[in-house]
């Protein structure tokens, strides 16, 4: 074995192990199926919000933004802004409701503020089509980190991770999924900050040179993509599918449920925007060092694997090492922590709408409903991205986001804050946002051929998906207005009064 | 499972004797002042919600157009750093958290004025 190995697989198999161990210690508190799914709703802010930021830090984020700004540069920045304006927004129009809604998850909102089979099981299948198409990237992701740092083929990425995933959602559920991803976003900052400090210390030791002043600086630093009225519309288009997706991301929403209270979900969100924030100050940093540093990377197209290489490239010996191990730990953190919070969200969906029916006269109970949606939900994308790597990793997670953007955000904006929403505007809404947005991407990752203006229109559809998809939940639910469910007011009245206030909210 | 009862303490009412509804009543029963109670409360969350959105919007939003509209924006620099850098690598996560810091005490002001006022109409 070469001896270049040595830090990742030290670095994988400590983050396993740690991962195993806080599962395994968080699972003396999970008992009921309650406990499994939204851990009994207990959580406290500052944990729930750490939690939240583990999990949402994906490979992605981790490895996709520093590559992505090292080869296009500024325009690039948007997406983790995106990424964190997505919270704002889903703070001042969801959060609280959402939390006061009492559902467990999308579909159970679907159906509790509609009253209607055919919605739920409409979002269940979104859900499911979601959470695969943002499980697909991470299992690619630890493919590609795992073939980096230890020299392993590439289905070794995806059956490691799928394995610890399902161990630990299978084992504990929620409840001990929360302490996991709370661990899991500390070690990811550190592991991008300790790092980024040192090189940053090298780069000034060499006279700072200037990133901006590499080849092809024109456009590095424009933060519009290729520029022109095509380079707007896509800035807007990303802006669009990144604000307003965030709220419909499965993983994302189910995580609201397990706050105490509304009150206690807003304050988590703001903890949220805060951990986001520290954290994507980081990536940009490697970004801009590797155009200075590791230039040939772009041009050999393994940007994404810049930040487990720079260490190396900027540092020698034993430090060089370390810090290699360092984030490669902390790459492997982001697959476990984002395919678990997916793992959970569409097992939950699963067990309530697949696993937990009865089956030739028998019915799983609710644990064991829940395991077997978890085993569902993992092993398919695992296989996927066995059977075809070579999806873009990207690609795939901005068409999880646009998907989410013109789906979910209708309809929990609309669900949320307008009484006229009826059954039948809801499903012609999901279908409008889900055909047109889904298509548009599924026929850009096929074909990728498509230039000009078809082409961009079809490559980023959520500054026409969502508002399509809106228009219609209103111009079909006012044609439909004798369909108002009847306990509509009522349920308004449960979303949107506090706690403290004692009403019927049944 | 999915209603955990929600429990209050609170003494025995000594006013449920009395003929006045109660704000709470109002709400319960969906009649009139009731709906007028709930408009009023949606009214200004969404009207928050919405001003935040706006503060956002006239901010973040408009970054793209000002850097199509005025290219030469992106070549500024602010000490070493280029502008496009400085706004969207840096100062934008502040801007993002100080918005959800106005919004949450906003919000939980506007539900403490509700609570008040149906309490108020307890009292009554």
């Amino acid at each position: 074995m070469n001896t270049d190995v040595v830090p990742g697989v030290v670095a994988v198999i400590a983050v396993t192990i740690a991962t195993l161990a806080i599962s395994t210690w968080g699972l003396q508190f999970s008992r009921t199926t309650s406990d499994f799914f939204v851990a009994s709703r207990t959580v406290r802010p500052a944990l729930n919000a750490s939690a939240i930021g583990g999990e949402y830090l994906s490979a992605a984020s981790f490895l996709g933004i520093a590559g992505l700004v090292l080869t296009f540069g500024a325009d690039m920045l948007w997406y983790p802004v995106g990424w964190t304006a997505g919270y704002l927004v889903l703070l001042v129009l969801v959060a609280a409701p959402l939390r006061r809604s009492g559902a467990y998850t999308l579909p159970d909102f679907a159906e509790a503020r509609l009253g209607s089979r055919g919605v739920r099981s409409l979002c269940s299948l979104l859900v499911v089509v979601i959470g695969w198409l943002y499980l697909l990237p991470q299992f690619q992701g630890a493919g590609l980190t795992l073939q980096a740092a230890i020299n392993a083929p590439p289905w070794v990425g995806p059956l490691v991770v799928s394995v610890v995933v399902l161990v630990n959602v299978g084992s504990g559920g929620m409840r001990s999924i929360t302490f996991v991803q709370a661990f899991q976003y500390w070690l990811k900052l550190t592991a991008l900050l300790l790092p980024a400090c040192v090189l940053l210390a090298i780069w000034a030791g060499d006279g700072a040179p200037d990133p901006t002043s590499r080849g092809g600086a024109d456009l590095w630093s424009y933060p519009l993509g290729e520029g022109g009225a095509q380079g707007l519309y896509v800035t807007y288009s990303l802006i669009v599918a990144t604000f307003l997706g965030t709220m419909g991301l499965p993983h994302v929403v189910v995580r609201f449920y397990t706050n105490p209270d509304g009150r206690a979900a807003r304050r988590t969100t703001l903890v949220v925007l805060a951990l986001l924030g520290v954290f994507y100050l980081l990536p940009p940093i490697y970004g801009a060092l590797g155009r200075i540093y590791a230039a040939d990377l772009a041009a050999a197209g393994g940007s994404d694997v810049l930040i487990l290489e720079l260490p190396r490239l900027m540092v020698g010996g034993l430090l060089g090492e370390l810090l290699t191990g360092l984030v490669t730990a902390g790459a492997f953190a982001a697959f476990l922590s984002t395919s678990s919070g997916l793992a959970i969200a569409v097992a939950g969906v699963l067990s309530q709408d697949v696993t937990g029916r009865r089956v030739a006269g028998r019915r799983l109970s609710g644990v064991g409903a829940f395991r077997a949606g978890a085993a569902i939900a993992v092993v398919v994308p695992a296989l996927v991205s066995v059977s075809s790597p070579d999806v873009g990793v990207a690609q795939t997670v901005g068409l999880a986001f646009a998907v989410a953007a013109s789906t979910f955000c209708p309809l929990l904006l609309l669900g949320i804050w307008w009484r006229g929403l009826t059954p039948a505007g809801a499903i012609a809404g999901l279908a409008v946002g889900g055909l047109g947005s889904g298509m548009a991407v599924g026929w850009t990752l096929v074909t990728s051929g498509t230039t000009g203006w078809v082409g961009i229109l079809l490559a980023q559809p959520a500054a026409w998906s969502v508002p399509s998809a809106l228009a219609t939940m209103v111009v079909v639910s006012r044609l439909t207005r004798g369909s108002v469910p009847p306990h509509a007011s009522r349920f308004m009245v449960r979303l949107h009064t506090p706690e403290a206030v004692d009403l019927q909210r049944g | 499972m999915n209603d955990n009862p929600r429990v209050r303490v609170t003494g025995p009412s000594r006013r449920r004797a009395s003929t006045h509804r109660s704000g709470r009543v109002e709400i319960d029963a969906g009649t009139e002042l009731g709906r007028v109670f709930m408009r009023s409360l949606l009214r200004e969350q969404l009207g928050l919600a919405l001003g935040i959105l706006f503060l956002l919007g006239v901010t973040v939003g408009v970054l793209p157009l000002a850097f199509y509209l005025v290219p030469e924006l992106a070549e500024m620099l602010v000490g070493p750093v280029p502008l496009a850098w400085l706004l969207l690598g840096g100062l934008v996560y502040p801007w993002l958290l100080l918005l959800g810091w106005l919004y949450v005490r906003r919000s939980e002001a506007n539900e403490r004025d509700f609570a008040a006022l149906v309490e108020e109409v307890d009292r009554s």
